[in-house]
């Protein structure tokens, strides 16, 4: 039970004669709020990565899991897919059309789609929908002594709970990555064409001729990594969530945002192993 | 002397700088009854999930039929945990189960048996606790307050367990549904020949569900004697509690 909170140990900091905190003692117990809350992260993680790939699994958790994850995403990916894939084409037309290279739109487009922006893409609008949706669930499932009764029943919230989230996003993530590409490089087709003039065909024989299986893999492996962080971070504070509608909104409110940065610094991080290692 | 099914020695527990429980000392033979009173933020609950292993004493030991459980995991805490029930205050059933598939869990899930059997014993005891076949299929939220209770209940004996705990089992209740419940609860104990560890601050379920009567009391047991002797106990805190009045030892939580 989480009863003492890394942020227990920030407001515990006393204050000076001013009314202020003493400014070294809060940043003295904010470093190591901020240490002690990556070694709970960190614990928790590997309890549910071995919860995830040792037996027992609860197969039909983790294909409910799956259908909420990936299959009701999947509106709001492709939505974001299309507009996105829709305005890069429009801003490369005109940034290029400065150097008479709009020719290169289609390319381009292929490249950002795949390699980064339909993999963040999908990482962001998850973190917002299903990272703060288990928080909530799970929230809500602690405060009300769901997770204490799974354990009287000699269920491990790790296994029932925890584990099928996880793997279900590993591998609806990738799907869900699979399809925004191609409906964000079909987005950006559908501008060119009717709206800048290109030539269908073309278009589309550029886009095939110019990406590589290396920049899919790339979008793909980093969905992997995004699936992972989203189901980690959303059963992570929602595990955590104090009691309460507050307690609960606040453990949401936590995934949503620690899922989002953590997409983003992790999408940098891979970017440069993979620009390393000539990927 | 009976071992005891359950033994609590010495246990504390703290969060923060606040102590909790500071040294209980409770034991339940096989087949008794015993209440566990205090007011609000006395610990009792806190003590229930020590003894449960929901959570770990900071000091002290608890034993479950003559075995040290204090620090127990894997194996030998589920083997513990196939002979215990639980009745939460909440009731605690899982939103997303039906009915039967709630009271099944632990059959499908721990035990292994099968979902077209596991449902056969799971309207049975369904029927224990008065409840038909039609709310089977029903989910929680679709059920009042006590049919929720009955369920938890139903969920909690289907094992038949050799120690069942309950958790304020009629808070939030009317008071005839909170005699019905603890007719049912009486009648299933019974039933069952377990022993059951209650908390509540409920005077009336504890009168009559209570073979001895405990009172918890800033994190010790400051009194214990059989039910019948609650109401002239002769310690100023029983008193107090049990005639509900503001005036005493006791400072009201408020």
């Amino acid at each position: 039970m989480n009863y003492l909170q890394g942020s227990a140990i920030v407001s515990n900091v006393s204050t000076h004669k001013s009314g202020f905190p003493n400014p070294l003692r809060w940043i003295g117990a904010s470093v190591l709020g901020l240490f002690a809350e990556i070694g709970r992260l960190s614990v928790f993680s590997a309890r549910v990565k071995l919860a995830a790939f040792t037996p027992r699994w609860f197969w039909g958790e983790i294909w409910r899991q799956m259908i909420r994850i990936g299959f009701y995403s999947f509106p709001v990916v492709g939505m974001s897919a299309v507009f996105i894939g829709a305005a890069l084409a429009l801003n490369i037309y005109t940034g290029g059309s400065r150097y008479g290279a709009e020719q290169f739109v289609p390319n381009i487009v292929v490249l950002g789609i795949t390699r980064e922006l339909g993999a963040v893409i999908t990482g962001l609008m998850l973190a917002g929908r299903v990272s703060a949706g288990i928080s909530a669930e799970i929230g809500a499932m602690r405060v009300t002594e769901q997770i204490d009764a799974l354990e009287t029943l000699s269920a491990s919230p790790y296994r029932y709970l925890y584990a099928p989230r996880f793997l279900a996003a590993l591998i609806t993530l990738p799907i869900l990555v699979a399809a925004s590409d191609i409906i964000g490089v079909m987005g950006g087709w559908l501008v060119s064409v009717y709206s800048l003039g290109f030539d269908s065909t073309t278009y589309l024989r550029n886009t095939l001729d110019f990406v590589t299986t290396e920049d899919i893999i790339v979008g793909l492996i980093k969905a992997v990594v995004f699936g992972g962080v989203i189901a980690l971070m959303g059963c992570y504070q929602g595990d955590r969530s104090q009691a309460g509608a507050t307690g609960v909104g606040r453990a949401a409110t936590l995934s949503m945002v620690g899922a989002a940065v953590l997409v983003l610094a992790s999408n940098y991080v891979m970017s440069n192993l993979f620009v390393e290692i000539g990927l | 002397m009976t071992q005891p099914i359950l033994k609590l020695e010495g246990v504390v527990k703290s969060f923060g700088r606040n102590e909790v429980l500071r040294g209980v000392d409770i034991d339940v033979a096989p087949g008794q009854s015993l209440v566990v009173i205090g007011g609000s933020g006395s610990g009792k609950s806190v003590m229930l999930k020590n003894a449960l292993g929901l959570m770990t004493p900071d000091a002290g030991k608890v034993f479950f039929d003559g075995h040290d459980v204090t620090q127990s995991k894997g194996k030998t805490r589920e083997r513990m945990r196939a002979r215990v029930g639980m009745l939460f205050q909440s009731g605690a059933l899982f939103d997303s189960l039906t009915v039967w598939e709630n009271v099944a869990f632990r059959l499908i899930h721990a035990d292994g048996v099968k979902r077209r059997d596991a449902k056969e014993r799971a309207l049975a005891t369904l029927k224990k606790v008065r409840l038909g076949s039609d709310v089977a299929g029903l989910y929680p939220a679709e059920i009042s307050g006590g049919m929720q209770k009955r369920v938890s209940l139903a969920r909690s004996i289907i094992s038949e367990p050799d120690l069942i705990f309950f958790d304020e089992p009629t808070t939030g209740l009317d008071p005839i549904t909170a005699d019905a419940i603890n007719d049912l609860i009486i009648e299933q104990v019974r039933s069952l020949g377990a022993a059951t560890v209650s908390i509540t601050h409920d005077m009336a379920s504890a009168r009559k569900i209570a073979d001895e009567v405990a009172m918890l009391f800033e994190g010790k047991i400051i009194w214990r004697g059989k039910a019948s002797d609650v109401d002239h106990s002769g310690n100023e805190y029983v008193d107090q509690f049990v005639h509900g009045r503001a005036d005493g030892p006791i400072q009201p939580a408020i």
